[in-house]
């Protein structure tokens, strides 16, 4: 649960989320759940030329199992914190 | 239900993909936790690079939630506005795990 809690951070900033059918997405994070199932406002195809697919939806549910990589804003992360916290064994958080 | 993140778009328009790169549109009524998908009136619609967007029309459909990539809300005034015979794109790529 620990990148749950991660994610949930992130509620509020932009951050593009890119699948396994190489289709990356842009959008503002509303909403995570224990699967890393990701909720998208005001999404957009990062190439809009290619995925006019996309083009006239508000939002976006996105399925956990579909995701290969989420951009976070730099920013928004402590990498250093992040880091350790990665480092802990499972019961100390 | 309330618990479930899709269950805000339950009764919406929206817009589905599914892992062999198909779009599907059509009223949600109904989700489960494995994202298994219920639509009412569901239209598949076909892009090409050559043609314009063909829709066929399926009826209800139940679509298993491991097939899922994406439920999007259709923005209806966007919609509107877009003119599907003149949208050349190539189809959306299947999924690759």
């Amino acid at each position: 649960m620990f990148f749950y809690s991660v994610f949930k951070t992130l509620v509020g900033k932009t951050v593009v989320v890119e699948l396994k059918n190489d289709l990356a997405i842009q959008g503002t994070l509303v909403s995570v759940d224990q699967y890393l199932n990701i909720k998208l406002d005001h999404v957009s195809a990062v190439d809009p030329a290619r995925y006019p697919h996309v083009a006239t939806l508000k939002n976006s549910f996105i399925r956990g199992s579909v995701v290969r990589y989420v951009h976070l804003p730099a920013s928004a992360i402590d990498t250093a914190l992040l880091q350790d916290a990665t480092r802990n064994e499972p019961g100390n958080r | 239900m309330s618990s479930l993140i899709l269950s805000e778009m339950l009764n919406g328009l929206v817009q589905v993909i599914t892992n062999d790169g198909k779009v599907f549109t059509g009223r949600l009524r109904g989700i489960d936790q494995t994202t298994n998908l219920i639509l009412e009136n569901c239209h598949e619609r076909m892009f090409s690079a050559d043609e314009g967007v063909e829709e066929i029309r399926h009826g209800l459909y139940v679509i298993r939630g491991e097939n899922v990539v994406l439920v999007g809300e259709i923005d209806e005034a966007k919609e509107e506005q877009t003119d599907l015979a003149s949208v050349r794109a190539e189809p959306i790529m299947a999924l690759v795990h």
